[in-house]
């Protein structure tokens, strides 16, 4: 029996293969090879369907791609790429045993709410991420132990107090009330950022944003969705849009590139026609990055940051939710900031998610290769738009013996700096 | 299947892993190209020095295994398809050379590096690689010289076999040769290196290539005019060139891609013109100035119904947008393209065009008509659906007509995306059975053994056009 019905084999059929992608595509230009190309693993998902290849050989192709989606922003005939790797990835989840690492970390440590605040406090002692001591416990360290050094190594200090529950609350806005805002922490960002959401905040209610914390909120549920976790990521997609629905804010907003890339995929989840699918629809027209929002208020700049900065752009905020202006015309309203622009700007860092974990070495080459051309414009501040690359960065900075040199800060942070937020 | 003892030598020759491919997945990457036709290959090697190349066709001697050079595999006429299996030999890896010699107006390099890179450093030093197909951003300068490829700038400027000094070419028998120099004057004898330009990879290996480069004009000026009837648009074209005018890019649109483009993403272009006209100019800004007046008063005078000329860079892109935007919007109806490139004589324009809405009519196609007007070369695109057989065979037609069209007309069947299998079944109509066979006593004398990507160029014994893949 043929495999098509499985996959999303009629959305193949809308390359052409002509190849535009290909220059775009991280895995391909480290690799050198078509196999690891945009143009590559769609005809793999076809062959896959028709069944003429294996699922083995397909997944050697679509374990490594990085979900980054460069290839549908350069693709001139608009092929749907995200969902042709996502159906790809449910079969592949479906019909292999999926990496031990993988499936461990994200079924039992993501999204369940006890599992972050213990592993939190454990990490706030050994100043360790959860990825690394869930996978020291599971004694994986010795199968990866490249990527679970490297990923000590920059894990931040975790500042969660011991007992202490985040406020859920509402903040005022300050001056003139504009829209209410229903904030999206994330679990990994709340974990390990938490300050980036606490200022994200700020900065919220400073451009005149009325800003409500609900503490009902889940994961977003986009690294199960990753790894062909359809059910899962459902479950956890229902309960986001029912919590935030009961409050009717005008925006939903978070600082994370790749959560909110999911959040307005929510609802690609469900059947067309179905009650889901038009409740989500609503939910995703609400969910903005931040920059969207701040990119339209105007702030109050109180302080001059004389640095050099370059953006490494998020790949879900630029191409899933096609957030590519905003960031850039916020750094350079900041007042002091000498703004350079790099070489392959928009093409991903090599994190995507937790894909710099698994597949270690493919991820370092495509860091290498972007530490190459950020560092040809000297910054001192690389700011990034999401947890994930904000960690590769200071992964990259690292290899390349620069962390006393460069500073990797969020968007938010170097916002929150310039308004005189501490 | 390729012999395991085969195998391990050409891991001789290619020390690394990395570089020869042969599992299930990487072989079936290697087994398309832009164009139609899927052939599994043997084996892929990605080689990135001459030695290797010599090494690769030793064995390929001894052992008689085809070989098929590939640059990025955006080849529209299945210029790189593994035909009867064997090695490809992939160039992609190989761009470590490109070097600009600002003095001697020339550039050196790999053969796998992107076109677009060369014209980028070149402007680094106020010079310019003049060749612009609009794949070469993405294409390799092995796949342009060995395709020939041309694009907007053909006008003005020609395409990519006037621009190439001298060539290092790996022979059938696994030789080097340097054809050519890195002078502009070059008579010694016969000239090789336009014979190697545009053979389709089907006489020899290109692995070295010194290009010629010319200053860059400082600045380019754009118009966009509006007609309401082919046939004076065709005219326009003639007065403009014939009026002391040489633009830079001369492009036409028809009627049915105003139409896509404008329901793909509205910008307020009339629906109801039969044509339109996009212009660039060249050279210094005064100049630009001065002859964007006379083309503005020469199409008017003739009868277009409106002219409209940039004022800044932001507009010229956005005149530009409609013409980049076709391809996209005509593949929302339907996801099949079938790209053609016939050509005419230039003031056969209007009568392919009507030749063609004939066609479309006859055999009930989509067919929308844009292309590089000022040099006849015209990009005739059919949308269909490759899964629908029936419409397939349709089109298959609507093609074969296409040939003919243009070849009666005193054009040919290719200006620039080669003829590799797909128009192979055409050759003896534009060439006559002399013409053709001269040009396979030419393949012959230098691979006699057709071991350089057969099954390319000369049709083989009952070829027929194909475009399924059935
Ligand atoms: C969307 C799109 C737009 C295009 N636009 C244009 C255009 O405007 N103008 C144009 O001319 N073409 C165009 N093309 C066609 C194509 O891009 C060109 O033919 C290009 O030159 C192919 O380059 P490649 O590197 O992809 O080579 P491939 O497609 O891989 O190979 C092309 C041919 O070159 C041979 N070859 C490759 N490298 C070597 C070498 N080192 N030595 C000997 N032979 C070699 C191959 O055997 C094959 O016959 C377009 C294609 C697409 C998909
Ligand atoms: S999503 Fe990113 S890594 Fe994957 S094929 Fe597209 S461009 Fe390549
Ligand atoms: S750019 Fe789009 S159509 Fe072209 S090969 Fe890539 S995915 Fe296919």
């Amino acid at each position: 029996m043929s495999r098509s019905h499985l996959l999303a084999y009629e959305e193949t059929f809308a390359c052409v293969q002509c190849g535009y992608c290909l220059p775009k595509c991280p895995t391909y230009e480290t690799t050198g090879v078509e196999t690891q190309s945009p143009r590559g693993r769609i005809n793999l998902v076809k062959l896959l369907a028709e069944e003429k290849i294996s699922i083995e050989s397909a997944a050697s192709s679509i374990e490594l791609c990085l979900g980054c989606r460069a290839c549908e922003t350069a693709c001139p005939t608009n092929v749907q790429y995200g969902t042709i790797l996502q159906s790809a990835k449910e079969l592949i989840a479906k019909e292999m045993p999926a990496s031990k690492m993988e499936s461990l970390l994200l079924e039992k440590g993501i999204p369940n709410k006890k599992w972050q605040k213990v592993a939190g406090r454990g990490l706030e002692i050994a100043q360790k991420t959860g990825m690394v001591s869930l996978a020291r416990k599971a004694g994986i360290m010795r199968v990866f132990p490249d990527s679970i050094q490297a990923m000590e190594s920059i894990a931040p200090v975790i500042k969660m107090p011991k007992k202490k529950e985040r406020e859920y609350r509402v903040l005022p806005p300050i001056g003139k009330k504009t829209y209410t805002v229903g904030f999206f922490v994330g679990c990994i960002m709340d974990m390990m950022f938490s300050k980036i959401n606490d200022d994200s905040m700020k900065l919220l209610q400073l451009a005149g944003f009325k800003v409500t914390l609900i503490e009902e909120q889940t994961c977003c549920g986009a690294l199960l969705h990753h790894s062909g976790k359809k059910r899962e990521t459902i479950a956890l997609a229902q309960k986001n849009i029912a919590v935030f629905e009961k409050y009717d804010f005008d925006f939903i907003v978070n600082s994370i590139g790749g959560c909110g890339a999911m959040l307005v995929e929510y609802p690609e989840l469900f059947d067309e026609h179905s009650e889901w699918r038009s409740r989500a629809e609503k939910f995703a027209s609400r969910c903005k990055d931040i920059s969207v929002l701040l990119a339209e208020s105007s702030l109050p700049f109180t302080k001059e940051i004389r640095k050099v900065v370059a953006y490494q752009p998020s790949c879900h905020l630029q191409h899933v939710q096609k957030v590519i202006n905003e960031p850039h015309q916020l750094i350079k309203k900041i007042p002091g900031i000498d703004y350079r622009l790099f070489e392959n700007q928009d093409m991903c860092c090599g994190s995507a998610g937790i894909y710099n974990v698994i597949h270690y070495n493919e991820a370092m080459e495509v860091l290498d290769q972007k530490m190459n051309h950020i560092e040809k414009v000297v910054p001192d501040i690389i700011v990034t738009s999401n947890p994930g690359c904000h960690l590769q960065m200071k992964l990259g900075v690292r290899r390349e013996g620069k962390t006393e040199k460069i500073k990797v800060v969020h968007i938010v942070e170097l916002l929150a700096e310039a308004c005189g937020i501490s | 299947m390729i012999h395991a003892e085969i195998e391990k030598a050409i891991r001789q020759v290619i020390n690394n892993k990395r570089r020869v491919l042969t599992n299930e997945a990487d072989l079936a990457s290697y087994s398309y190209d832009a164009s139609f036709g899927v052939f599994l290959p043997d084996i892929v090697v990605q080689p990135t020095s001459t030695n290797e190349v010599v090494g690769i066709v030793k064995l390929a001697n001894k052992y008689k295994i085809p070989i098929y050079p590939r640059g990025r595999g955006t080849s529209l006429s299945g210029g790189p398809l593994p035909v009867h299996g064997g090695i490809v030999l992939d160039f992609s890896k190989w761009t470590d050379i490109l070097i600009i010699e600002p003095d001697d107006l020339v550039a050196i390099v790999s053969p796998g590096v992107i076109t677009a890179d060369i014209n980028k450093k070149a402007n680094q030093f106020g010079l310019m690689y003049p060749p612009d197909p609009s794949s070469s951003h993405v294409s390799t300068i092995g796949g342009n010289l060995a395709e020939n490829a041309g694009g907007p700038h053909g006008l003005k400027y020609g395409v990519t076999k006037d621009y190439v000094l001298g060539l290092e070419v790996v022979t059938a028998d696994g030789e080097v040769i340097q054809t050519g120099g890195r002078t502009v004057k070059n008579v010694t004898g016969y000239d090789l290196t336009k014979l190697i330009v545009g053979s389709e990879g089907t006489l020899g290996i290109i692995t070295k290539a010194i290009l010629q480069l010319i200053p860059k004009p400082q600045s380019t000026g754009t118009l966009l005019v509006l007609f309401d009837d082919l046939i004076i648009a065709g005219r326009a074209i003639s007065s403009i060139l014939t009026g002391g005018i040489l633009p830079s890019k001369l492009e036409i649109m028809d009627q049915a891609s105003v139409v896509a483009v404008e329901q793909f993403d509205p910008s307020g272009l009339p629906t109801e013109i039969e044509a339109l006209l996009l212009i660039e100019l060249d050279g210094h800004p005064a100049a630009i100035e001065a002859e964007a007046k006379r083309v503005k008063e020469i199409c008017l005078e003739i009868g277009a119904i409106e002219v409209k000329i940039a004022k800044t860079k932001e507009e010229e892109a956005e005149l530009w947008k409609a013409r980049k935007l076709v391809s996209p919007a005509i593949v929302r109806k339907k996801p099949t393209k079938i790209s053609e490139d016939a050509t005419v004589p230039r003031s056969r324009i209007p009568d392919m065009f009507q030749r063609l809405k004939e066609i479309r009519d006859r055999y009930n196609i989509d067919l929308v008509v844009f292309g590089h007007a000022g040099d006849g070369n015209l990009h005739p695109n059919i949308i269909a659906d490759k899964r629908d057989i029936e419409e397939m065979k349709r089109v298959e037609k609507a093609v074969e007509e296409i040939f003919k069209a243009a070849v009666e007309l005193g054009g040919t069947l290719s200006g620039e995306h080669g003829i590799g299998t797909m128009k192979a079944p055409f050759m003896e109509m534009e060439l006559g059975p002399t013409g053709l066979s001269m040009m396979k006593r030419i393949k012959e004398a230098w691979d006699p053994y057709n071991l350089l990507n057969p099954g390319k160029v000369f049709p083989e014994p009952g070829q027929r056009f194909v475009l399924t893949n059935e």
